[in-house]
């Protein structure tokens, strides 16, 4: 332990018997050491502890790599977060373990809805955690890749229309269609989530450039459709005509092989709670 | 010629007995000293008690209490981090993202222990990631490695703060430093790495309070700082500058680039009264255990790699024995 500071106060010519209480010292320090070092490990580990990931995912921004290669490389530093137009992205908190400080995105506050167009996250991330061109050797989880790039809405008449995605971050589902308004054969009227509402959208016919808020673009529909309309990506959710249990013909949001999950039907959604939701990391499932 | 190969072989052993300091091995006394260290301290031991107490209580006279240098780096320090809110509240886009990586005037910058952890949880390394640490690499070179420590990181500052009432409540003794072997941090820093290869989790990263602190002021707090604050209460009450001295990876890291940095403290042997006010405010006191009587092994000695260059010493010294150089450019001059 101390064998250096033992040869270095003995006097030359055998070394005399160290006295008890420098033993004593000695071996408190080494005690000392090993529970600082233990809490210190035994601390760090702790990111273990958050079963949360089994429980219940992150939505992480779009391009993030699978789940466990996402935690491996992402080197928390927020430039995400920096970049996005409509601060979707937000930072994983203690609770989140080894995620501590990793980008998610709470898609009913705000999803993120591509203004950006170009996916300016991916573009910021200097690690290749969130990527446009995912690594072959890198897992890809079943049923997230998307069978064609998908068509941006905004950019439908550009020469390029596509964003340059690869992979699904996540599938949209309608988890409850008994409170659905389509379903239930209701219109909606008014702000989508109510005047306080603080998430924005970008609205094309409002400015291509500068998201607004929610609350300031109410809506008016005979049949709700509010998912299909802020639905940024091109064939990703329709209202078609299906068939309840009772035989009864009912109008209801469809999701197709298109969505990119990234869980703007979720944000606008004016039920409460939502009736369609973003499953993260969800893949595509005929 | 004879005498500069022997001072040349001396200096040879104590750069590389610096190293092993850095991994935590305790100074010991020199083996050989160069003959003009051994005239200057022959000459010291020679002089007379009440000469020498004459001597020192003029210099002590003319001597003003100094806090230059830690001024300044607390305002870079502060600099740095306020630089990285505003940015970003402002949206200057000049310094985005935190402390572990961003993006200064668009090019990236990697801090070299969170590069390190990524590249090795994640075993794929793409061009930006080895950009921007490689930047930040040449940076430290120049500008002394763990130079980082004391004039970057913000966890420095707050166990600082936390530092001077650990020391208040020391003088009234409420509570006593409790040393921890400084070997630890080289375990930790192995297991880190280890741990990250193993788990494919950038472990560290969880628990870091740089990356925490950093991450809080530009971002919002949150419940991570608890941790931070549990570290610092422990240095308060436990161990004096316990992260910083024994547990922190980063130090080490950034410790090892000083190896080769030009830019150091250099210690004057002649000045010098063996008063240890140096050591008193020292994060890292081994590396001046070279300003103890006899044992410098040159009239004018480097400070070894795991300096933290924050001058406290260059503020403390009555005498002027220590101050910030850069190799060979007194020569160039």
């Amino acid at each position: 332990m101390s064998g250096e500071g033992r040869q270095e106060r003995s006097p030359a010519g055998g070394a005399p018997p160290r006295s008890r209480e420098r033993r004593r010292q000695a071996r408190r320090k080494l005690l000392r050491t090993i529970l600082l070092a233990g809490g210190v490990l035994g601390g760090a580990l702790s990111g273990y502890l958050p079963g949360l990931y089994a429980q219940k995912r992150r939505l992480r921004p779009p391009g993030a790599l699978d789940e466990k290669d996402f935690l491996a490389s992402c080197i928390k530093c927020g430039q995400c977060v920096q970049v996005c137009p409509v601060q979707a992205i937000r930072l994983a908190d203690l609770v989140d373990g080894f995620g501590v400080g990793t980008p998610w995105i709470d898609a009913r506050e705000q999803a993120c809805d591509f203004s950006c167009d170009a996916v300016q996250c991916i573009l910021a991330c200097p690690t290749g955690a969130l990527t446009y061109h995912k690594p072959q050797f890198l897992r890809v989880r079943p049923g997230a890749r998307l069978s064609a790039k998908p068509i941006l809405l905004a950019k439908e008449k550009d020469p390029e229309p596509t964003l340059n995605l690869a992979e699904r971050i996540g599938v949209a589902r309608l988890t409850r269609p008994e409170s659905c308004l389509a379903i239930r054969g209701k219109g909606f009227r008014g702000p989508a989530r109510g005047a306080a509402f603080e998430g924005r959208l970008r609205y094309m016919e409002v400015d291509r450039w500068k998201p607004i808020r929610v609350a300031d673009h109410p809506y008016d529909a005979e049949l709700c459709d509010l998912c299909v309309r802020a639905c940024p990506i091109k064939g990703a959710i329709s209202i078609e005509t299906v068939f309840a249990p009772d035989g009864a013909r009912r109008k209801s949001p469809v999701v197709h092989e298109a969505c990119v999950g990234c869980g703007t039907c979720e944000m606008i959604c004016p039920t409460s709670p939502a009736s369609i939701e973003v499953i993260p990391g969800e893949g595509w499932r005929a | 010629m004879n005498d500069d190969i022997g001072r040349s072989a001396i200096l040879r052993r104590r750069f590389i007995e610096q190293v092993w300091l850095l991994l935590g091995r305790e100074p010991k006394k020199p083996v050989e000293i160069t003959a003009r260290a051994q005239e200057v301290h022959e000459l010291k031991r020679m002089t007379n008690k009440q000469d020498l107490q004459a001597m020192k209580a003029h210099v002590r006279a003319h001597a003003r209490k100094s806090t230059r240098w830690r001024n300044r780096r607390w305002a870079t320090l502060i600099a740095v981090n306020l630089l990285f809110v505003v940015s970003y509240h402002f949206d200057i886009q000049l310094l985005e993202g935190a402390l572990t990586a961003s993006r200064f005037a668009g090019f990236h910058l990697i801090d070299i222990n969170s590069a390190l952890q990524v590249m090795l949880a994640h075993k794929h390394i793409i061009t930006n990631l080895l950009i921007g640490t490689g930047t930040v690499l040449v940076l430290w070179l120049m500008l002394g490695g763990r130079t980082f420590c004391s004039w970057v990181c913000p966890y420095h500052l707050v166990a600082e703060w936390a530092e001077k009432l650990h020391l208040w409540l020391a003088a009234k003794r409420l509570v006593t430093d409790q040393p921890i072997d400084r070997r630890m941090r080289t375990i930790s820093w192995v297991a880190f790495a280890v741990l990250a290869a193993a788990t494919g989790y950038t472990v560290f990263e969880a628990i870091s309070p740089t990356g925490i602190l950093s991450r809080a002021l530009i971002y919002g707090a949150g419940l991570a700082l608890l941790w931070v604050l549990a570290l610092l209460v422990f240095e308060v009450f436990f161990v004096r500058r316990a992260w910083c001295r024994y547990a922190c990876p980063i130090g080490l890291t950034y410790g090892a680039v000083g190896i080769f940095s030009p830019l150091r403290i250099k210690y004057s042997l002649e000045s010098c009264f063996h008063e240890a006010e140096c050591r008193k405010v020292c994060l890292v006191p081994h590396v001046l255990a070279t300003v103890i009587k006899g044992r410098a092994v040159d009239t004018e000695v480097a400070i070894g790699p795991d300096c933290t260059r924050c001058g406290l010493c260059v503020d403390a010294c009555p005498t002027g024995s220590l101050k910030f150089d850069i190799k060979g450019l007194s020569k160039l001059l």
